[in-house]
């Protein structure tokens, strides 16, 4: 690839010599002119192309910028010297109409993105409640027999949710209740009171950790896997086919999702309390020299049934609110190729931020109730 | 509102607008009943979002939508559910239900809408299958057939309750020419045989000459229709430039008269 520059009257005329391929760095065709003809009275830009070898891209992207730079200068571009094809291509290259795509400023002003963002969350949360108002009307529905629900997907939910899941929330369960045991043996050993071992993991896992590390792993899980079905539904316009036909896609797709893992929820929270718990016994019994009849009887003492019953009850929350959030992302999906990833990232999100949330209000309330 | 009474749809001064930009405006137009009415225009020309419009998913900006008289933006939710019992809609890629088999996804209309025992419903779904040639698939899941069997199993859905307007957006899209002829040959047989009024949404030349009665030409550039008519008639005395590119695949016009102006020479190699 080689350029010389001569100046013939007012004309710039560049030889383009060698072969021009994209392997090699492109000349940038403004500094080839400045250097050629620095400072010169120019009118018009002419090209020699005789010992012009092999050619691509390359060469039709350093006459593309030959033309933008005459342009610019006020320079006429004369292609006459080019070969047949190559002016025919940087013809078309400038000839194809552009499509008038009317399209939003790209930075708006700072109180202006504020307040697009403020209406935006709050759509978002008419959305949301909007959402629910639905979801509700189609249990009540349910309840009055005036929707069927369809059972197939409930079961698929139930069995996904019930065996499908048991081999994660084992694990995790059985490794919380470890980490509970392990933190209160280093803590309570100090002051004597290592007996308590067994308090603190009844306590945590049946109160708290049972219900919630059951409820995170499902938001990860289902939350996710829920809207990513309804998300690739919306995009296949299956969603709209309900909506066409008359019918609702809340009660057809959404109800029986919700309902499969309010009801699966607390059963996998009440087993992931007993897991824990064996983990714990595990770590109380090896390391604290603690026999299984007193680890047991120190658990059975204080903790009572309405410990377990309150984790019980957050786990069936937790589930509602996963199998809510999850169809919602799901059903409010974009139409583009990444909306399904991000419906299902935001499920996930929004899942575990409402337990939390929930999960603190739940104790605050029972704190209060003295429960 | 008063209607002509051979018209199934009526489109009034329709506004189409998407975040505060317009789409199309001042669309005016009526579908007669049993008549097989196009939409066609340019890609990315609001040919879909008017389909949108029509079928009730998307709410118009202005204007107003009347199915038999009533208007579909300002139905209460029962005759809004009403109208859409008599209507069938085709998507561009199917839309059957993936979880259900083709007697299934063809039988929960049918299932929502009528008291008809299981075996009814099993009985009728077969029957509207068979129609669409598909007899013996009705065990079959969405994900198990060709696209071109999808459609026709779409197709079989979307007429469960014999609906009186079936709406198609792009049906010869993703499939080949034959598969594409013989979809349009079942959609002209649908008319003649059901008296069913078709309203299809395409950009298939072929497709719009052999079966439609009527058009209209959304023109992106203008955001308006500027041609209701035959589409041979269209072809044959096209009232705007656009109209006549597009109905004769011409990017060339050298020269030639459009509607008494003579335009200048738009190339395009």
């Amino acid at each position: 690839m080689q350029v010389t520059i001569r100046q013939q009257d007012h004309t710039l005329v560049a030889g383009l010599a060698g072969d021009w391929e994209l392997e090699t760095p492109i000349p940038r065709f403004d500094r080839v002119v400045e250097e050629g003809a620095p400072g010169g009275q120019l009118q018009a830009v002419a090209f020699q192309t005789t010992e012009l070898g092999e050619w691509d891209s390359s060469l039709l992207t350093f006459l593309l910028q030959g033309m933008n730079y005459c342009e610019a200068h006020d320079l006429e571009f004369q292609d006459d010297g080019l070969p047949e094809d190559i002016a025919r291509l940087l013809q078309l290259a400038r000839a194809v109409p552009e499509k008038v795509v009317e399209r939003a400023e790209t930075r708006a002003p700072f109180l202006a993105r504020v307040g697009t963002k403020g209406i935006a969350s709050y759509d978002a949360f008419l959305a949301s409640v909007g959402f629910l108002g639905e979801v509700a009307g189609s249990f009540s529905r349910f309840l009055l027999f005036r929707t069927r629900l369809r059972w197939q997907d409930f079961w698929v939910v139930v069995q996904s949710n019930g065996s499908g899941a048991l081999p994660i929330v084992t694990l995790i369960s059985f490794l919380v209740g470890l980490i509970i045991a392990f933190l209160g043996a280093v803590v309570l050993m100090r002051f004597g009171a290592g007996f308590y071992v067994s308090y603190l993991v009844g306590y945590g896992m049946l109160r708290e950790m049972g219900a919630l590390m059951t409820g995170i792993i499902m938001a990860g899980r289902t939350g996710a896997a829920f809207a990513a079905e309804l998300g690739s539904m919306k995009i296949t316009e299956e969603i709209d086919a309900f909506e066409t036909l008359g019918l609702s896609p809340v009660d057809h797709l959404v109800l029986p999702r919700v309902l499969g893992l309010s009801v699966m929820m607390p059963l996998l929270t009440i087993y992931a309390m007993f897991v824990g718990i064996v983990g714990g016994m595990l770590v109380s019994v090896t390391l604290m020299d603690l026999s299984m009849t007193q680890f047991i009887g120190g658990l059975l003492t204080p903790v009572t049934l309405a410990d377990g019953l309150l984790g019980v009850f957050k786990g069936t929350v937790f589930g509602l609110i996963i199998g809510i959030a999850g169809c919602m992302r799901g059903m409010q999906t974009g139409n583009d190729a990444g909306a399904v990833g991000r419906a299902a990232t935001s499920a996930v999100v929004t899942g575990i931020t409402l337990i939390i949330i929930a999960n603190a209000i739940i104790d605050w309330l029972s704190a209060l109730l003295g429960v | 509102m008063v209607m002509n009474p051979t018209a199934a749809l009526e489109v009034k001064e329709l506004l189409m607008a998407y975040g505060g930009r317009v789409v199309m405006q001042d669309l005016s137009f009526q579908v007669q009943r049993g008549e097989i009415f196009v939409i066609m225009g340019g890609s990315g020309g609001g040919k879909s979002t008017l389909l949108k419009h029509l079928i009730g998913l998307k709410k118009p900006a202005g204007g107003a939508i009347l199915f038999d008289g009533n208007d579909f933006g300002k139905a209460d939710e029962q005759t809004r559910r009403g109208m859409l019992r008599r209507m069938g809609v085709l998507y561009q890629n199917g839309a059957l239900w993936s979880g259900l088999t083709l007697a299934e996804n063809v039988a929960l209309p049918i299932e929502e809408y009528t008291e008809l025992a299981p075996d009814a419903i099993a009985e009728v779904a077969s029957l509207k299958l068979a129609l669409v040639g598909l007899r013996g698939f009705e065990s079959y899941y969405p994900v198990e057939i060709s696209g071109g069997m999808r459609k026709r199993a779409a197709l079989a859905r979307a007429l469960a309750l014999d609906p009186e307007v079936l709406f198609f957006d792009e049906p010869s899209s993703g499939l080949d020419p034959i598969t594409a002829s013989r979809l349009d040959d079942l959609i002209l047989q649908l008319r003649d045989s059901f008296g069913t009024t078709i309203v299809v949404v395409s950009h298939d030349l072929d497709s719009i000459y052999k079966i439609a009665d009527r058009a209209v030409f959304l023109d992106i550039e203008k955001k308006t229709m500027t041609a209701l008519g035959n589409p041979a008639d269209l072809r044959d005395n096209p009232p705007s430039e656009e109209v006549h590119r597009f109905l004769t695949r011409s990017g060339d016009i050298e020269g030639r008269s459009v509607s008494g102006h003579t335009q200048e020479r738009i190339s395009v190699p």
